[in-house]
């Protein structure tokens, strides 16, 4: 049983390393062999990138070696996939190999594409890749004052950073001492300010109370990074200082370019996670394009159904469970407190006050994630 | 030709229907439809506010058992 993972970020390096101690029997006999391609020979800690955007990390510390995350019994190559030929069972990777499986888990990620909103690149700050995160800084270090606006384009990962943004600023400019020569805007794209019902009613007074202004039903159309302006789908208009954005998301080209699914997302049976039509393979993480927030938790929830599934399926014929919808999510709140969102498809977050031990339970889980990635926790 | 793509956005909570709505609508052609199944209640109200805000068309909304099923046709 040839079991090949096409990713190496959280979704498929979970995937690879639970997999391989639910199979270490079958896998010492001959039975079963775990591969994995990946495009990097890092991992990154992604949720990190909002605290080098706001100077408490640094980039350095976001990052460990894949090799060492995973259990020795995995094959890892770095080495891209280039086509997905899923008829034949078969992927090709940049390199020129061909990799056939049995079981194809399908975990590419997603990655923001500013470049496709006019004038996001020149004109707006983000903070999801190193290097966005790094220029955010600085800018924020050498703002003296003035309006600071805050959009989110559609669809983009991490669906709370958009609220844990405005709280960071409120702190930031505070530590600074230059919080009254500051406005702070959230722009949200629906009628309230969270997609998730619950975090909309916590966050309005929440805002309130931290002196943020507020536009809801703001799509982000273009942006005049001359003139620092800002313009909606919606037909509005704002000036900015400095703005800074969440940027709309796309799944990764190959899967798009192989026609594997409209904007990069693969079709995926919500409970079995197995892509639509295809038996054999399976979607996790962000590649799906399940109505499902795409974080690092759902991915995890989402790995250890796959997981479980596929361990059942070679050693009793049969999977064992459903993907339920499941998703955690820390919520940064400010004043070092946090909250969380728990749900899943049929039950809704039930928010609770931000406190500190959340605060300093997030704290300690940005180090315990190398635990989660390695299928220990 | 214009076609009609299905969205399936129940039981989610996040992102919720009308960001499902948001982020297909991109994808689609200016005159083909998006069908949107929702099992929140609020769909019924918000998301043609935000087409009628926006430009776009509300070609048809029913609820059918506790779905409902919204088309929407891309206008520009």
């Amino acid at each position: 049983m040839r079991i090949l993972v096409v990713g190496g970020g959280t979704a498929g390096t979970i995937v690879a390393n639970n997999l391989s101690r639910r199979l270490t029997g079958e896998i010492r006999a001959g039975k079963v062999r775990i591969t994995m391609l990946s495009a990097s020979d890092r991992h990154m800690y992604q949720p990190g990138l909002l605290y080098v955007a706001f100077g408490q990390m640094t980039p350095d510390q976001l990052y460990r070696d894949q090799a060492s995350l995973l259990e020795p019994t995995i094959e890892f190559h770095v080495d891209p996939v280039k086509q997905f030929l899923l008829d034949k069972k078969q992927v090709k990777t940049e390199s020129g190999k061909t990799h056939e499986y049995d079981i194809l888990v399908i975990a590419t990620g997603s990655r923001m594409v500013p470049e496709e909103t006019p004038g996001m690149t020149e004109g707006a700050e983000f903070f999801y890749t190193e290097a966005s995160a790094v220029k955010m800084y600085k800018k924020l270090r050498e703002f003296k004052g003035g309006r600071v606006m805050v959009a989110v384009g559609v669809p983009h990962k991490c669906p709370i950073a958009p609220v844990e943004v405005m709280f960071s600023l409120d702190d930031f400019f505070k530590a600074r001492g230059i919080r009254d020569k500051v406005q702070l805007k959230y722009h949200y794209p629906i009628g309230r300010l969270h997609t998730i019902e619950n975090v909309a009613k916590w966050a309005k007074p929440e805002f309130e109370r931290i002196g943020v202004d507020t536009e809801t039903l703001f799509n982000i159309k273009e942006i005049d990074a001359k003139n620092k302006i800002m313009k909606s789908e919606e037909g509005t208009e704002v000036e900015y200082d400095l703005l800074i954005v969440i940027p709309a998301h796309r799944g990764m080209e190959v899967i798009e370019r192989d026609n594997l699914g409209s904007g990069g997302w693969i079709p995926t049976d919500r409970y079995s996670l197995k892509m639509n039509g295809h038996d054999d393979v399976y979607v996790v993480g962000d590649t799906t394009n399940l109505p499902v927030s795409k974080t690092g938790s759902a991915a995890h929830f989402q790995a250890e159904a796959i997981c479980e599934n596929i361990a059942s399926i070679i050693k009793i014929g049969e999977p064992v469970r459903d993907y339920d919808g499941k998703v955690y999510c820390f919520i940064e709140a400010g004043h070092e407190k946090a909250t969380y969102a728990m749900f899943n498809y049929l039950n809704p977050p039930d928010l609770k006050p931000p406190s500190k031990p959340m605060h300093w339970f997030k704290i300690s889980y940005n180090h315990m994630y190398w635990t989660s990635v390695r299928g220990l926790l | 030709m214009s076609e009609t793509k299905v969205i399936d956005a129940r039981d989610t909570f996040c992102p919720g229907p009308l960001m499902e709505l948001i982020s297909h609508i991109k994808h689609v052609g200016v005159g083909d439809v998006i069908e949107l199944l929702s099992t929140d209640q609020g769909s019924a109200a918000d998301i043609p506010e935000w087409v009628k805000k926006v430009g776009h068309e509300i070609v048809g909304s029913e609820q059918i058992g506790n779905v409902w099923h919204i088309k929407v046709r891309k206008a520009k």
